[in-house]
């Protein structure tokens, strides 16, 4: 009992584990809604694009500053909102449907940010800026975090009843409302913003993980949207802790940002196979029909 | 309520190809207009024209008092129904002209209550949207309708795939709104239908072939001509030359003529000019 105590509890007596948890409690909050929003307007890869895209930008930031936080965000932030307009626009002005017009951008971004970081850093640089360094995080990268997710989460609360009403039925939007395309764009612009925040802690890689991964789950365990978010956050809270305590206490050296995804995606199998919305279980066991 | 439409020279289309071609007319406060015409002939691009949803390419829309108020009911596909959204949210996206994005819900559900009774869906209201039947869904929609209040609504065939006592029950809801004096523009197939309720007609092959009281509209030979009117998209059509034969600028004067009258063919229609396109 006490070797439980102290594994879930000991490693949160060093600042740096603290730090992480802070940051990662941080991205739980704000990332996850917007996750929720993406998978049921089934842009989940467009999400998965755009941290690509995050890739130069970071790179090009680097190259000027080194690893430098607010070069390195700008760059990013910049990159990604680009990409975000510009697979638009190619949607609108040529004949690629989005999601092909997103993975011609996300391979181009992916090797040219490897390309862009390899000119000047080493491979460590490079494995910093794709996987992130979640135990490293310095306080103005905290700041970041905190800042990215207050702003979402006001955001979200004032596009809220606008951004439901662009995903349902966009077109009925646009014939009571010129709301809908300033609310596309600002919602993708929030989605941009966790990414560049999820960054510094998991890097461009994995940063969506805490967006869509634990959206997924909620699925199976909610059905309407008052349901999905809170969920989602929950999702990604324990998916935070759980990896964070447990790549700490592991025996071989086990990579953090790395360990707190695969937590997700592991309370995202579970769910599959339990959940209670749709989960294979549940499925399996058939419980005879109703009368009406 | 005041909801007429003017309709001058008026050219809908999607890429340079027109899908209504120089059509003219007023839809008067309070009419009853049934559009009618063969697949293609343009009337789902003539209620995406007047809610702003396609490009006009020439002419001009009047909107006048109805502006910004005019409710429009697409053909449904175009509705995510897999959304999770309960069937009085959906309603109360009527409300949105009053709400906006931040006023309360509180008092307006007692009337999206009232218009889900007023379709027959009492008791449906937390059900999730994608739960309903096909019917079910067009009568929440039509209680969407009510829900917006609007002097012009706009319907596109809103009753493809429905049964016959939903289509019943709708059409009594759309005299209804004919009594309270809003204009009602709907997209229609069924002839009988228009006949039997609808005093106005609008016969399309996207030429306007006529326009004015039904009876008078919906003749075997009319009807003839509309089928015969071809639904081909032409990619090689030549640059459509007559607004520049019959007037070369676009103001009221040149309109005046024939702004009013309806179920007549457009002047100098038949004698176009063509030159090959670039």
């Amino acid at each position: 009992m006490d070797a439980l105590i102290s594994g879930l509890v000991g490693p949160y007596e060093f600042g740096f584990m603290r730090r992480a948890l802070v940051g990662c409690l941080a991205l739980s909050l704000s990332a996850p809604p917007l996750g929720v929003f993406l998978m049921l307007r089934r842009m989940s890869l467009m999400s998965e694009a755009m941290s690509h895209a995050i890739l130069p930008g970071a790179a090009a930031g680097f190259l000027v500053a080194g690893l430098s936080l607010p070069a390195m965000t700008l760059g990013g932030l910049v990159a990604g909102l680009a990409v975000a307009l510009l697979a638009g626009f190619v949607t609108r002005s040529t004949m690629l449907k989005e999601d092909a017009s997103l993975a011609a951008f996300y391979l181009i971004a992916l090797a040219g940010g490897v390309f862009l970081v390899s000119l000047r850093g080493s491979q460590v640089d490079l494995l910093h800026i794709l996987f992130g360094s979640v135990l490293a995080l310095d306080d103005p990268a905290l700041w970041l975090m905190g800042g990215v997710s207050t702003v979402t989460l006001l955001a979200l609360a004032v596009l809220y009843r606008p951004l439901v009403m662009e995903c349902v039925d966009p077109l009925y939007l646009r014939t009571v409302s010129r709301a809908g395309g300033p609310v596309h764009y600002a919602f993708l612009a929030l989605v941009v913003m966790n990414l560049v925040g999820g960054f510094q802690a998991l890097g461009t890689l994995l940063a969506v993980g805490l967006m869509l991964l634990p959206a997924i789950t909620a699925r199976f365990w909610a059905s309407d949207l008052s349901g999905l978010i809170p969920v989602s956050m929950l999702v990604s809270v324990i998916a935070s802790a759980i990896g964070l305590t447990v790549s700490y206490n592991a025996e071989i050296r086990l990579p953090t940002g790395p360990a707190i995804v695969l937590a997700a995606g592991a309370l995202y199998i579970l769910s599959m196979l339990v959940g209670p919305r749709g989960g294979l279980l549940q499925r399996l066991v058939r419980r005879r029909h109703l009368e009406a | 309520m005041s909801g007429g439409i003017r309709i001058r020279g008026l050219t809908l289309g999607y890429d340079r190809h027109p899908a209504i071609h120089h059509l003219d007319g007023t839809i008067a406060p309070g009419d009853l207009l049934a559009l009618v015409g063969p697949n293609g002939a343009g009337k789902s691009t003539l209620l995406k024209g007047l809610v702003g949803e396609v490009q006009v390419l020439e002419g001009r829309i009047e909107r006048g008092a109805a502006a910004g108020a005019i409710a429009y009911l697409p053909q449904a596909a175009e509705i995510d129904r897999d959304f999770p959204l309960s069937v009085l949210d959906l309603v109360a996206m009527g409300l949105w002209r009053w709400l906006g994005a931040w006023r309360s819900l509180f008092r307006g559900r007692a009337e999206c209550e009232a218009a889900l009774a007023a379709v027959g869906l009492s008791g449906f209201e937390d059900r999730p949207i994608g739960t309903l039947s096909g019917g079910q869904f067009q009568r929440a929609l039509f209680a969407r309708l009510i829900v917006q209040d609007a002097p012009v609504i706009l319907l596109d065939e809103p009753f493809t795939g429905i049964d016959a006592r939903t289509v019943g029950d709708l059409l009594a809801l759309i005299r209804g709104w004919h009594g309270q004096g809003r204009t009602v523009v709907a997209a229609l197939h069924d002839l009988g239908q228009v006949r039997a309720h609808f005093s106005k007609t609008l016969l399309l092959a996207r030429e306007p072939i006529a326009w004015g009281p039904t009876a008078v509209v919906l003749t075997p030979p009319n009807l003839e001509r509309a089928r015969h009117l071809s639904e081909a998209w032409d990619e090689t059509a030549a640059i459509c030359r007559r607004d520049h034969d019959d007037h070369g600028h676009h103001d009221h004067a040149a309109h005046a003529g024939h702004g009013d009258h309806h179920g007549h063919d457009h002047p100098g229609h038949h004698g176009v000019k063509r030159e090959a396109a670039e």
